[in-house]
């Protein structure tokens, strides 16, 4: 503290918030942890390895993982579309389009679950078109977990690139346009390199998102083992039968992986802010365009 | 050359109808078109079967329990969400930084996990689960791990909202109002609550939305018992898997009024920031 604050109650502001997260989310969290460390749990080291290493289990984590990431790849375009367009272009009812973004967030997962499981089951409003033009079925296959992730991630990318850009200096369009820049040129060097840490932050966040994700998924998965069951289904599968140090063991692994990448992407937005703050130097501007 | 320059600050004509087209495809078939299909299939077959399915003794016991666990989770997620944000927006300490990352913590665990860590706590076979048996309390399958799990989940929520707005706000009017000699709670009611109220508005209606629709984490504590422990969304899977598709929607509606109303107040208030903003 270099002056001194003369505001009241940070001691019972700091202590009551404290005590309430250690009781609310910290003892729970590190139950987490202490069931695996208890020397006579059931759980050791092999018996964790065993249930990590079932073929079902390894099945559900590669449909978690790969349905999560390419529902946050297609979000990410999908946004980065609706942001340009909400920020860039005079919409009729833009008010009303903004607001609606914000759907996904604020919707039950479980009425999402059961309203996209309807809408896109094979004798569904957009099931059958889709069914019929492309002969693709969307509801209760794999296709499936990806639609409603991708519902559920793109606010998540739409409200994180939206504020970046609209903070976009038009000064600095106009310059490069003034100096003979090709609209696609701006775009390239411009715009992009403005937005990427804000588009990777919004795709980390949809991709950590629908990892976790239950509710919207189970009614349009399908659920089939093996095929389309997420590990958070076969989380409350392995409760049921009373496996708790199964449904311990995914959940541990499905914590520590989804930290692991969350980590690798603020360390890559970490380098990339620091490579976009050096062009502002006159002559890494020229650098970095080649 | 000067039109060229021009043309180079805006897109193609094509690119500006095609990324038009795909936006309001996005926005009309991916969000308008399933908040559409929410009321007609509540409504397939009229307003008599409507009434009739969200007052039958589930679907009203799920209401008075989801209204429950909001009324009791919701004045606890404020009084954290206020004082973690007055501590943090207002004062150094060592940890700060550390401490703020934990209260998103939430954020990144599935909800599915957050009801299993209260099974691991509270659960027959949980840490407390033989002393809990012992003096007869239920915790699990039962309303207070309701509410548990409901705290876990929107913990973040207020002080998210709070955090960045008091930081921006700085603390002249509060250091004026105690160097006037007024006193801590003086200060709170008449100079700090009113500074931050929209803010801690928006962030008790998303908060409430939350505490409301939550699935995943209340599915693993409840137990599922039919007109005991079945909240709203609860109830909305129940009646969804025994294919009775207007009761499962008829629920769902209320709901999504509920979300409905969450939008309209959060674009009111950003509207109404616009303005102030453009007012000072």
């Amino acid at each position: 503290m270099s002056k001194t604050n003369i505001l009241p109650g940070f001691r019972p502001a700091l202590g009551f918030s404290l005590l309430y997260l250690s009781l609310v989310v910290l003892i729970p969290l590190s139950t987490l942890v202490f069931k695996i460390l208890q020397p006579d749990a059931h759980l050791s080291w092999a018996g964790y390895l065993d249930i990590i290493g079932n073929e079902r289990v390894q099945a559900s984590f590669r449909v978690s993982f790969v349905a999560a990431l390419l529902a946050a790849l297609i979000a990410l375009v999908l946004g980065f579309v609706l942001a340009w367009v909400l920020v860039r272009y005079r919409l009729p009812a833009r008010r009303f389009f903004d607001a609606l973004i914000d759907l996904p967030f604020a919707l039950p997962t479980a009425v999402a679950g059961i309203v996209l499981a309807s809408l896109y089951a094979p004798n569904g409003l957009l099931g059958e078109p889709i069914n019929h033009l492309l002969g693709i079925k969307i509801a209760f296959k794999p296709a499936g977990i990806v639609v409603a992730l991708i519902f559920i991630g793109l606010p998540f990318i739409v409200r994180t690139i939206e504020p970046v850009l609209q903070e976009i200096d038009p000064s600095m369009e106009e310059a490069a346009s003034s100096m003979g820049a090709s609209r696609w040129q701006i775009f390239r060097y411009i715009i992009f390199p403005n937005v990427l840490p804000a588009a990777i932050t919004g795709f980390g966040m949809a991709f950590a998102r629908g990892v976790g994700e239950y509710g919207s998924v189970i009614f349009i998965a399908g659920n089939l083992p093996y095929v389309s069951e997420i590990v958070p289904l076969l989380i409350i599968t392995k409760l049921e039968q009373y496996d708790y140090s199964g449904a311990t063991a995914l959940a541990l692994t499905m914590l520590v992986v989804s930290f692991v990448l969350l980590l690798i992407i603020n360390l890559i937005q970490l380098t990339l802010l620091r490579r976009t703050e050096q062009p502002s130097s006159p002559s890494g501007t020229a650098t970095s365009n080649p | 050359m000067h039109n060229s320059s021009k043309a180079a600050l805006q897109d193609p004509l094509w690119v500006r109808y095609g990324l038009m087209t795909l936006a309001l495809l996005v926005v009309g078939l991916f969000l308008c078109l399933p908040l559409a299909s929410i009321f007609l299939q509540a409504f397939a077959k009229g307003w008599q079967t409507y009434a009739e399915q969200i007052s039958t003794p589930d679907a009203l016991s799920a209401i008075r329990l989801t209204l429950l666990v909001s009324a009791i989770s919701l004045p606890l997620s404020v009084v954290f969400g206020v004082s973690a944000a007055w501590a943090i927006a207002r004062f150094d300490f060592p940890g700060k930084g550390l401490f703020t990352t934990l209260i998103d913590l939430p954020f990144s665990v599935s909800p599915v996990t957050a009801g299993l860590l209260f099974v691991l706590l509270f659960g027959a076979h949980g840490w407390f689960g033989e002393w809990l048996q012992a003096h007869d309390i239920k915790i699990i399958f039962a309303v207070p791990g309701i509410v548990f799990a409901t705290l876990f989940i929107t913990c973040p929520f207020v002080a998210r909202e709070l955090i960045p707005l008091m930081q921006e706000m700085g603390s002249e009017e509060e250091e004026a109002a105690l160097s006037m000699g007024a006193g801590p709670w003086t200060m709170f009611w008449r100079v700090t609550l009113p500074n931050i109220k929209w803010g801690l508005l928006y962030g008790v209606v998303l908060c409430n939305a939350r505490a409301m629709g939550e699935f995943g984490a209340v599915s693993v504590v409840s137990g599922h018992i039919a007109g005991l422990t079945n909240t709203l969304p609860l109830h909305v899977e129940a009646t969804y898997n025994e294919y009775n598709a207007v009761g499962a929607f008829a629920a769902a509606s209320l709901l999504t009024v509920l979300a409905v109303v969450t939008l309209v107040v959060k674009s009111y208030l950003e509207w109404q920031q616009q303005r102030n903003r453009q007012h000072n």
